[in-house]
């Protein structure tokens, strides 16, 4: 596959940092120029990486936008973007996403100048994390969201702010530097195999596809590197805490970007970079990091059942959710995976809403606490409708978005269970299905302490409704958990291909599988790898005439296979 | 073997190599003549006389910038013979090479940009004593010759010039009871380690009949011949290198570090966190590289790499407990002394498969880095008074926001938080432990990089986050030449991370430069 020039994609991750840069070189007393050019630059950047989805085709699995430019090359690094089924909705979340914070941030008065820049950093950088096709290069994305966070905590926070700020980046931090060290050590494994180091993603994946890249301990021990850091991010169970800190802590625009995105950037890195990487490692890491995803959905639900705090509830039960997220990546199967990108958007959609509609209510009484309100429904119809929605579909109401991503995670993990590939024992979905039911007590618990009940608390009787641009703004996300809610295909049929090959990439034996490099082959929409040597070159992914190379459902019959050998046995 | 007896022509000086050093240490002359002279006002003539001069030497380097390896010939002067080893071995009193001239270039940048924020703060500070620029200049001019010569003796020479100007600037504030400490200290400490590195060059002397450092190869390679020779050769090899590490604040050789940093005046601090480190360095790389025989290699290399370990590990525990500023940065740089001789000790290891552009990069990006925080740090210098408390730096965002963001680079760049030439710099460290199968060095360096993330956490909290405390934030207006330091280092370290590329080609040391051993052809001007 030959990249193009820098182009397209390029711009849409660097169109934020310009706009930066033009916020810097507006003196600080202009607030009003700087709240409408950072919203400007948010908005061109939505649209433009809306045209992104315009051209995009779901018909194959190679990355699309293919870009690439000259770096380091001493180095063997170079800057490489592009994208796939996965991470196309994943850019237009956080393109979305950032709209929305900088829309929401109009009433920071405080340094409203930083305010903007930080944001705006932020967004180039965590776009740049999803497109990025060089590990150096993702590393460096990676990293260099969290100053712009600390800063977005640790200035415009709440009373514990330096605490949370400080956790958050030493937590990320500590995880991701074992990455880093990973990453050059995945670049001598190429140096040796290849003859020459690299730290191209489709160079390396040629190479675990071979089953050249590590074998053995080594791998584990890669894996295990390159999952901390993920794990870290996601918030995996043990490595949660910085989570609720910095979720509370964080202004309402951080809390959004927080949740919905930079949670994200952890799933992300691990269907993109673990799997695909280290396949053995994660088919034997499956069992262990599902037992942890089963751990953090009932630990984060159980905990959010309890706090007395709106964000601190809405921050564990962003660990339940991506408890989930977690459970069906590694269950390593379509509806798995699947159900695991769609819930990584689902809980971008419904948790930044219900941050918020909490930020909302925030800017009115300036406490998160359920004893300070109750009776809401009554003062605020509008607000409270809204909210209903919102906390509903983060319960997983069917027709609204959260339903389809648990339950395809659910099915996923039943399904990797029952197949018996993954030596997944049963109990495990079967508790994290209990988590569905956790969720909706926690949630609906708290509509009920604060919408609910008497207006016994005279501060509250002076609360309007929200006002109408905060109800467009909710608007747009109600309209979103619809459309993902009741028609989820609009969505999967763009990442059909893009999992399948994540999922081929992992459990077919070493020989077979398919190489994002690899033009001759391509994935149809039966998930069969196949050639595509008689592809049609004016519509890439024309694959009808290619021959099945690998099976879509391969695992279950290997298994099954094995299963009935053991049977005779 | 008694290499001094080998025969030995002496050989005309050829001065145009050494033009750059010359040049900064006329300009020094100069400047003590103006002060002499000066009309009782101000500094100015002097600043931009420096200035002047240091631009015209780093001008030189650059368009001097050959691969081409030059050695001074072994020469008399004034009847005593420098470069006593043979010329076969490619000796001399002085190397012209493109690691010392990388060396010598970080050494004039960083005395370039001290000198263009000293005058503001010296004022404010009331020392502004024109003595100053041309101490900071002879100054640098030992540590360009440090990083120039293989021979023992101009290592202690220059090392000396380094020290005793260092020793007067850190006293300069005479009236504080806290820079006289510092001067003493450093004084005292530093006279001690001299003795050491005089003691190991008396020691290898004995064993190998030269002060030049490539006698130690050669008579390894007769070592079987003599094994009395080897064991007083392993001694002064210790000594030596006890006497840098003592410049390079190597731990156990660091207890000087964060009192002299503390009570120096931050511009000398500056100049003695860039400058001094990067041309102890300079010394180390050229005494390391010529161990190559696997005897001493297996001696020495293990201990430098524990030390390396402690180093770290010890700098970054210490500046978790401290309040101070400086002292903050003084540890740090203890700190990154560790991290960069991680990297001397992978490319001692590779015996020349591995460039020096490691520590080339990483001395650089830390020299820059360093010299732009201290920058910041020095606008809290009022009225003869300087608070470096961190709560004294609260607010600074409200009255400089331009060095509160250039500090924001500063300490990301010292974290590693990319896209900073402190990122880069480590990143090439990584790959050169990893690349010598030093795992284990890696990942202490990896959990001491988190280590260090929580205290430079607290500058930049202190410096960008904090409110104002009207009592005790008290800062200086930041003047053009402070503004235009900060300016620069930060444009610098985020160039680092950045263009990556051009500043390693520019470099030109990712091939070995200088492999240690005597095979390496020597180019001779006529």
């Amino acid at each position: 596959m030959q990249p193009t020039p820098l182009g397209p994609l390029t711009a849409v991750i660097f169109l934020p940092l310009a706009f930066a840069v033009f916020l810097m070189l507006v003196p600080q007393q202009f607030v009003r120029v700087h709240r409408y050019a950072a919203l400007g630059g948010a908005v061109v950047t939505f649209i433009a990486s809306l045209t992104l989805y315009r051209d995009f085709s779901g018909n194959t699995f190679h990355f699309q936008y293919y870009e690439a430019a000259r770096w380091i090359p001493q180095l063997g690094i170079s800057f490489k973007v592009g994208i796939d089924g996965i991470s196309l909705w994943l850019v237009l979340l956080t393109t979305f996403i950032g709209v929305i914070a900088v829309w929401f941030s109009f009433y920071v008065n405080h340094r409203a100048k930083e305010f903007m820049i930080y944001l705006l950093i932020l967004e180039t950088a965590m776009i740049g994390v999803f497109c990025s096709l060089d590990l150096i290069q993702f590393y460096v994305f990676f990293e260099a969201t969290l100053i712009p966070m600390y800063f977005l905590i640790a200035i415009w926070g709440g009373g514990n702010r330096t605490y949370a700020a400080i956790k958050f980046f030493l937590y990320t931090f500590l995880g991701s530097i074992f990455m880093l060290i990973a990453i050059i050590a995945l670049y001598f494994i190429a140096k040796s195999k290849l003859g020459r180091g690299t730290f191209d993603l489709m160079e390396l994946q040629v190479l675990a596809a071979q089953g050249n890249l590590a074998a053995g301990s080594v791998q584990i021990w890669l894996f295990a590197a390159f999952a901390l850091a993920f794990a870290v991010k996601v918030p995996f169970f043990p490595v949660h805490t910085w989570l609720p800190d910095a979720h509370t802590e964080a202004p309402t625009a951080g809390s959004i970007v927080l949740a919905a995105v930079m949670l994200k950037m952890g799933t992300y890195g691990f269907i993109r970079f673990c799997l695909p990487l280290f396949p053995e490692a994660s088919i034997q890491a499956a069992p262990f990091m599902m037992g942890l995803a089963v751990v953090g959905i009932l630990y984060g639900a159980v905990m959010a059942a309890v706090q007395v705090d709106w964000k601190r509830l809405v921050a564990y039960s962003s660990v339940s959710h991506l408890g989930f997220v977690m459970l069906g990546v590694f269950a390593i199967n379509h509806n798995g995976l699947t159900g695991s990108v769609l819930q990584s958007v689902n809980h971008g959609v419904s948790t930044g809403a219900l941050f918020l509609l909490v930020g909302m209510i925030y800017e009115r009484r300036h406490t998160r606490l359920f004893k300070d309100y109750g009776g809401l429904k009554r003062q605020m119809p509008i607000f409270a409708a809204l909210f209903l929605i919102v906390m509903l579909s983060s319960v997983g109401l069917p027709s609204l978005n959260g339903f389809i991503g648990e339950f395809l995670c659910l099915a996923g993990s039943f399904q990797a269970a029952f197949e018996g590939a993954l030596h997944i024992p049963f109990w495990m979905p079967v508790l994290a299905g209990g988590g569905v039911v956790l969720a909706a007590v926690y949630l609906l618990w708290m509509y009920q302490k604060s919408f609910y009940g008497k207006l016994d608390q005279p501060e509250n009787r002076r609360l309007r409704d929200i006002k109408p641009w905060e109800q467009a703004a909710c608007g747009l996300f109600v309209v979103l958990i619809f459309w993902l809610g009741l028609f989820p295909t609009f969505f999967t049929e763009k990442m059909e291909t893009s999992i399948n090959a994540v999922r081929h990439q992992t459990t077919l034996p070493a020989g077979q599988r398919p190489c994002w490099n690899d033009d001759g082959v391509d994935i149809n929409h039966q998930g069969d790898v196949v050639q595509a040597s008689s592809r049609n070159p004016e519509n890439i992914g024309d694959w009808k005439q290619g021959r099945v190379i690998a099976p879509s459902n391969h695992f279950r019959q290997r298994d099954s296979a094995i299963s009935a050998e053991r049977e005779k046995r | 073997m008694n290499l001094g007896d080998a025969p030995l022509t002496p050989a005309p000086i050829v001065w145009e190599p050494m033009l750059p050093m010359i040049i900064v240490f006329v300009t020094g002359v100069l400047c003590m003549c103006v002060e002499m002279l000066r009309p009782k006002q101000t500094n100015n003539l002097i600043v931009v006389l420096s200035l002047a001069g240091l631009a015209v030497a780093g001008a030189l380097i650059v368009l001097d910038w050959t691969a081409a390896v030059f050695h001074q010939p072994p020469s008399e002067f004034f009847g005593v013979r420098f470069g006593g080893s043979p010329e076969e071995a490619g000796g001399g009193l002085f190397i012209h090479d493109r690691f010392g001239q990388s060396v010598q270039l970080i050494l004039i940048a960083s005395t370039f940009i001290t000198i263009l924020f000293s005058e503001g703060y010296l004022r404010e500070r009331r020392i502004p004593f024109g003595e100053y620029y041309p101490l900071v200049l002879w100054s640098a001019v030992g540590g360009m010759i440090m990083a120039s010569t293989r021979d023992l003796m101009i290592f202690f020479l220059g090392l000396e010039t380094l020290s005793i100007a260092l020793y007067v600037l850190a006293g300069l504030n005479s009236k504080e009871k806290r820079s006289q400490e510092a001067a003493l200290k450093y004084f005292l400490l530093g006279a001690f380690a001299s003795s050491f590195l005089l003691f190991g060059i008396a020691l290898i002397y004995g064993a190998t009949g030269t002060t030049h450092i490539l006698g130690i190869p050669m008579l390894m390679n007769h070592a079987s011949a003599d094994p009395t020779a080897g064991k007083i050769l392993i001694g002064g090899i210790a000594m030596v290198l006890i006497g840098f590490g003592f410049k390079a604040a190597l731990v156990p050789f660091h207890m000087w570090t964060p009192d002299v940093y503390q009570g120096a005046p931050t511009t000398v601090t500056a100049f003695m966190a860039a400058g001094s480190k990067a041309a102890a360095f300079g010394a180390l790389v050229r005494f390391v590289g010529a161990i190559t025989q696997p005897e001493l290699i297996d001696a020495w290399l293990p201990a430098l790499a524990i030390v390396a370990v402690l180093t770290m590990t010890v700098g970054n525990l210490i500046a978790l407990a401290q309040r101070d500023a400086k002292r903050i940065i003084g540890y740090s740089s203890i700190a990154h002394a560790g991290y960069l001789l991680v990297a001397v000790v992978a490319w001692a290891h590779s015996r020349g498969s591995i460039g020096l552009d490691t520590v080339v990069y990483y001395l650089g990006a830390y020299s820059i880095t360093t010299i732009g925080a201290f920058a910041v740090l020095s606008l809290t210098a009022k009225a003869g008074r300087e608070g470096t408390q961190l709560e004294d730096y609260n607010g600074l965002w409200k009255r400089a926001p331009f060095a509160a963001a250039a500090m924001i680079v500063f300490m990301a760049s010292l974290a590693g938080v990319p896209p900073t030439g402190g990122f880069v710099g480590k990143l090439l460290i990584f790959k050169d432990a990893l690349d010598q199968d030093y795992t284990w060095l890696a990942i202490a360096l990896g959990i001491n990089s988190v280590l260090s993330v929580f205290y430079y956490l607290r500058i930049v909290f202190a410096v960008c986050v904090d409110e104002p405390d009207e009592r005790r934030s008290q800062f200086a207006k930041p003047n053009a030449g402070m503004l235009t330091a900060a300016g620069a280092c930060a444009l610098a370290v985020l160039a680092m991370g950045v263009f990556t590329s051009a500043v390693l080609q520019t470099m030109g040391l990712s091939l070995p430069a200088e492999s240690g051993s005597a095979s390496r052809s020597v180019a001779q001007k006529p």
